[in-house]
């Protein structure tokens, strides 16, 4: 028995294929990304290294900090909009009817395309026919803005259809968690007098602690990762006012062709995703403990 | 105090309540449903205006019903637009990415949880990690890689990107699956005399189908709305997919709502289907690869 379980030709007939293609795919482009950061390289010429200059740039460059704050702030709304989706699956899992069907009819935005919603989100904000400001003609406002055409407004109108897009897949991942509580639990603290509201807060909210920690890398990493929809809504315009970090570097790397600095913002993307990844779990690692 | 006292003042504190709990459940159910009229509301409006000409969408109330519905919309995308050869490029890459990814992964989680080896831990944490890995960090190297392969604008670099990427999803999901599944029944086998690729074959994985068509589910959804990759790798429309075909086609036809929404409707209209059908599989598949992580 274990003689055939530990065979190593077959472990490795099992295992290199897909082992061969997460190194190549993934990690030497993520090792070569660092490095490519070093050159000065239009894609297709000759590279030239130049050291650290593409990343003292990178330190000195508003547009690329103007980016980053904005991605800054999508990844703090999206961590700050989790504590309403969790308010909802609180609702959701108390005792009504259909709730089952809800959470699936909240799902559907997230299975569609990004690019898909960019554009139909573009039709909602259309200046003069999209359902956005027709509303709010029709309630009497008599001059709604251009909301993808004003720098001040076009971060939060992504917003919002990011909200749209994203919802059901936090309130989906929140109704799971709080219906896995065991019903005695719940059931006990009712007869000892707590009303509802301390149940959630008391009770339900720290046993899915564990959940709401992984969102909370989720919706702050996803954010700072964030592209399709931006990129095909705004292209990160009106001048520069919807940039974020991704789709700054894809502008550097395959609009203006300058590899070797669009390879230093991916590397530090990557390292900002890493460290921030390390940081909230070492933040939320005590808060864990104390709570078992 | 005895069990059925307190079961007494718990029902006269429901009834006290009865009236404000009615009212408070009215309002809780008419924020829900607003919620789910918000969530669908939007693919409505496209519907309805994916049906008419600009005349209609220009002249009328953008929340009026189509009058006289344009299904020719449809077909004139459908032929016009290349619509329908990149309906057909969506459907195969998608489906040879995921039938790849789901057996390499199968076979990598059956080595993982099944078999004996020193560097199993090690190896299943390079294919964690590579979950957090932004693509973007990985977008140059692959474009300069494809290119000296001579594969920039071929399907295989779409194809094999899909699959790597996939994998450690796919490898979480499954590990679970593997973990909780009893180990008897392939024990047997292999006391029965049964060899390793026949256990794998016609044992492990037709006990695995429930996750296996859950992850080919999910991988299938994110392998049909995937956009930067093939945006990048791709540029003749021989071998566009629907996310980055539609994306031109709307380019050029910014002006024209109903081809707009036709051709938006046409690309979300699979993923309806497949929701409407296999819902209770995509909500498992996407709580299953969310959480564990």
């Amino acid at each position: 028995m274990d003689k055939v379980m530990s065979n190593k030709f077959v472990i490795s007939l099992y295992v290199l294929p897909a082992l061969l293609l997460i190194l190549t795919l993934i990690y030497v482009p993520i090792v070569l990304t660092g490095y490519y950061g070093l050159m000065k390289w239009d894609g297709i010429g000759e590279m030239t290294f130049i050291g650290l200059e593409n990343y003292t740039k990178l330190i000195q460059d508003a547009d690329f900090w103007g980016s980053a704050y904005h991605s800054f702030l999508l990844a703090l709304f999206s961590a700050v909009s989790l504590i309403g989706y969790l308010g909802i699956s609180l609702i959701l899992t108390s005792k009504i009817k259909g709730a089952n069907t809800l959470r699936k009819i909240y799902l559907i935005p997230m299975l569609l395309s990004s690019v898909a919603i960019a554009q139909l989100w573009s039709k909602i904000y259309h200046p003069s026919n999209g359902m956005v400001n027709s509303f709010l003609q029709s309630i009497g406002i008599d001059n709604p803005p251009a909301w993808l055409a004003e720098p001040s407004l076009v971060l939060p109108a992504i917003f919002v259809a990011i909200i749209w897009q994203y919802a059901g897949f936090y309130i989906l991942i929140y109704y799971a968690a709080l219906k896995n509580i065991p019903e005695s639990l719940i059931e006990a603290a009712r007869i000892d007098g707590a009303t509802p509201l301390q149940i959630a807060w008391k009770i339900k909210i720290p046993l899915i602690a564990g959940v709401i920690k992984v969102t909370i890398v989720l919706a702050i990493v996803g954010s700072l990762k964030y592209f399709d929809l931006i990129y095909v809504m705004t292209g990160g315009g009106p001048n520069g006012s919807s940039e974020v970090i991704a789709s700054y570097m894809y502008q550097k790397a395959f609009g203006s062709y300058d590899f070797g600095y669009g390879s230093a913002i991916g590397f530090f993307l990557l390292l900002i995703c890493l460290v921030v990844t390390w940081l909230i779990r070492k933040l939320t690692a005590t808060k864990e403990e104390i709570q078992y | 105090m005895s069990t059925i006292a307190q079961a007494n003042t718990k029902h006269e504190a429901k009834r006290k309540n009865s009236a404000f709990s009615k009212l408070g459940y009215g309002v809780l159910y008419a924020i829900l449903g607003l919620i789910a009229v918000l969530q669908i509301y939007p693919l409505i409006w496209l519907f309805f205006f994916s049906l008419k000409d600009n005349q209609e969408v220009f002249n009328e109330s953008p929340f009026s019903l189509p009058t006289d519905p344009k299904w020719e919309n449809y077909t004139r995308v459908w032929t016009d637009g290349n619509i329908g050869l990149y309906f057909f490029n969506s459907i195969w890459i998608t489906v040879t990415a995921v039938v790849m990814t789901v057996l390499l992964a199968s076979f990598v989680t059956f080595a993982i949880t099944r078999m004996k080896w020193k560097l199993s831990k090690p190896v299943l944490g390079l294919f964690m990690v590579g979950l957090m890995i932004p693509v973007h960090s990985t977008l140059i190297p692959l474009f300069d890689f494809f290119l000296k392969l001579n594969l920039i604008d071929h399907p295989l670099s779409v194809v094999l990107t899909y699959t790597a990427f996939n994998l450690p999803l796919t490898i979480m999901i499954l590990l679970g699956f593997y973990y909780t599944l009893p180990k008897e029944v392939e024990e047997a086998a292999i006391m029965d005399g049964c060899s390793i690729h026949r256990l794998f074959f016609q044992v492990t994985l037709p006990m695995t189908l429930p996750v296996v068509s859950t992850t080919a589910i999910i991988n299938m959804i994110y392998n049909w709305n995937e956009f930067v990759f093939i945006n990048t790798f791709i540029s003749s429309d021989q071998y566009k997919t629907l996310t980055v075909g539609i994306q031109n086609f709307i380019g050029q036809y910014m002006t024209e709502w109903g081809a707009i929404g036709a051709t938006l409707m046409i690309s979300i209209i699979p993923i309806l289907i497949a929701f409407l059908f296999l819902s209770n599989r995509i909500v498992e598949g996407i709580a299953a690869g969310s959480v564990k992580g």
